[in-house]
């Protein structure tokens, strides 16, 4: 009995050897566990800080600094004798600062009114993959605006705070898939002083902007604010902006057709006065280019 | 009694033996595809490359997920996943293969060792043979293994705009460091 049960002991002890010779065939890696799911945030929604005008779910690198001039021209309808637009130009100058991967702060000066603004953009929600992820990002937008052109009416007693407005905004975005990313911005700006009596001083509008990528370097941008409260009754548009991203290596160009010629949120919210459909539309772009500032990662190998 | 367990000891040193395997997962793999005449440096490093090497055939596996890059600057990481190695659908380089006469190693002795590695590439949707030396330095029971070759990006088909011919080389040239420890296998 007893020899019987060493017997079949060897027998299984042969079997089970063998097993694990087998077992060298098969995928080395797997010795190793499966790696635990990681929360990874999802990058790359937008190829810039901007959609178009307004701001994306995008932050700008730490230690990285944007500088960024963008173009409006003038209206497409004016014809050949503007050479259509092209004779004319605004233009905002910016510069934007990356310090964290979810904290950007940005000033920039725009020819339209003399027009001085900065901002400061956090995101509390990034979206992510992975254990605890998020499906969305979550960004804030808190900016400002200052009047830079003379009094209006220098007779009269001027405030400073009067050349000052303020937005506030929140942006909620995803990126559906490599191709595609949209977000949403409900916006609220409000102007210390307003040109009419009628008019109100804060604004409210939610936007709508969204990315389509053509290519691994060229994409389809759009985007829209609608004015939901504050509108006034004539003379004023909804901003429309539709246009193209180009990325060459440090450069991204974002060429576009908009109605709008404000170039910061108080501007191109309240501001625009051309009507797409009637042709009052404008050729612009945005150039931007991204220096390393910052400390630079160590890569170097050890030997 | 005694001889049940006598046979269970020796059938356990028996798979243990069997099961001789060393692994890492934080091999370095560098890798630089400046071109001559560029102003900057292209170059990154993944500090986590995963390796296992079975000691006793000398079949060996290396990954190194493409997310695990770095680069001094950062619009280089976004160039890298986004353009050139479209991370999102390929997000790993793996090299399955063999040292050869791996059994002329000697791990539990201090010596250093350079052995011929065979095998296939795989990167970016690609596979492609790949033949390089690797060099095993054993010292107080540590195993450090490194190597160096080329890689041809268009083997990959991984393309270089006209824009970036002066400053992206052809060919890029890796370099990959790793410490081994010895794999416990739970048969």
């Amino acid at each position: 009995m007893k020899s019987l049960f060493i017997n079949s002991l060897i027998v299984l002890l042969g079997l089970f050897t063998s097993f694990t010779l087998f077992a060298q065939q098969e995928d080395l890696m797997k010795l190793l566990g499966e790696e635990k799911p990681e929360k990874v945030r999802v990058k790359y929604a937008f190829k810039s800080p901007r959609v178009i005008n307004g701001h994306s779910i995008e932050f700008l690198n730490p230690g990285t600094m944007d500088f960024r001039i963008l173009h409006r021209f003038g209206e497409l309808n004016q014809g050949y004798k503007n050479f259509f637009g092209l004779d004319q130009a605004s233009m905002r100058m910016g510069f934007d600062f990356g310090i964290l991967q979810n904290l950007m702060v940005g000033v920039g000066r725009s020819t339209y009114k003399k027009e001085l603004d900065a901002y400061l953009k956090y995101a509390p929600i990034r979206q992510s993959t992975g254990p605890w992820s998020s499906p969305v990002t979550v960004a804030l937008v808190s900016g400002i605006t200052m009047d830079g052109l003379p009094w209006s009416d220098p007779d009269r007693k001027n405030f400073f705070t009067s050349r000052l407005a303020y937005y506030f905004q929140a942006i909620i975005g995803r990126k559906f898939s490599e191709g595609f990313s949209l977000q949403v911005s409900p916006t609220m700006v409000h102007k210390n002083l307003v040109q009419l009596q009628t008019d109100v001083n804060n604004i409210y509008a939610i936007g709508v902007g969204g990315r389509l990528k053509l290519s691994k370097r060229i994409a389809f941008t759009w985007d829209y604010h609608h004015v939901i409260i504050g509108m006034p009754d004539s003379g004023y548009y909804h901003p429309v902006s539709v246009g193209f991203d180009i990325e060459t290596g440090g450069h991204v160009f974002q060429l576009h057709f908009s109605n709008a010629t404000g170039m910061n949120e108080r501007a191109f919210i309240t501001e625009t006065t051309g009507q797409f459909g009637k042709g009052d539309i404008r050729f612009g772009f945005n150039l931007s280019r991204v220096f390393q500032i910052g400390k630079k990662k160590r890569i170097k190998q050890v030997e | 009694m005694k001889k049940i367990i006598i046979v269970c000891i020796a059938a356990l040193t028996a798979i243990t033996s069997f099961g001789q395997k060393v692994f890492t997962k934080t091999a370095e793999v560098y890798f630089d595809a400046t071109s001559p005449s560029s102003p900057e440096k292209i170059e990154g490093i993944n500090r986590s490359g995963t390796c296992v090497i079975d000691t006793k055939n000398g079949n060996m596996q290396f990954v190194a997920l493409m997310k695990g890059f770095a680069f001094e600057r950062a619009l280089m990481e976004e160039h890298f996943n986004e353009n050139y190695v479209e991370s999102h659908k390929y997000p790993k380089a793996e090299f399955k293969g063999d040292l050869k006469n791996i059994d002329k190693v000697d791990f539990t002795k201090d010596g250093t060792y350079t052995l011929k590695v065979k095998g296939v590439l795989s990167l970016h949707g690609e596979s492609k043979e790949l033949e390089t030396e690797a060099k095993f330095i054993v010292q107080n029971g540590n195993i450090k293994a490194s190597t160096a070759f080329s890689v041809q990006l268009s083997d990959f088909k991984i393309s270089i705009p006209g824009l970036v011919a002066d400053k992206l080389s052809k060919t890029a040239k890796v370099g990959i460091n790793c410490s081994l420890q010895s794999l416990k296998t739970n048969p």
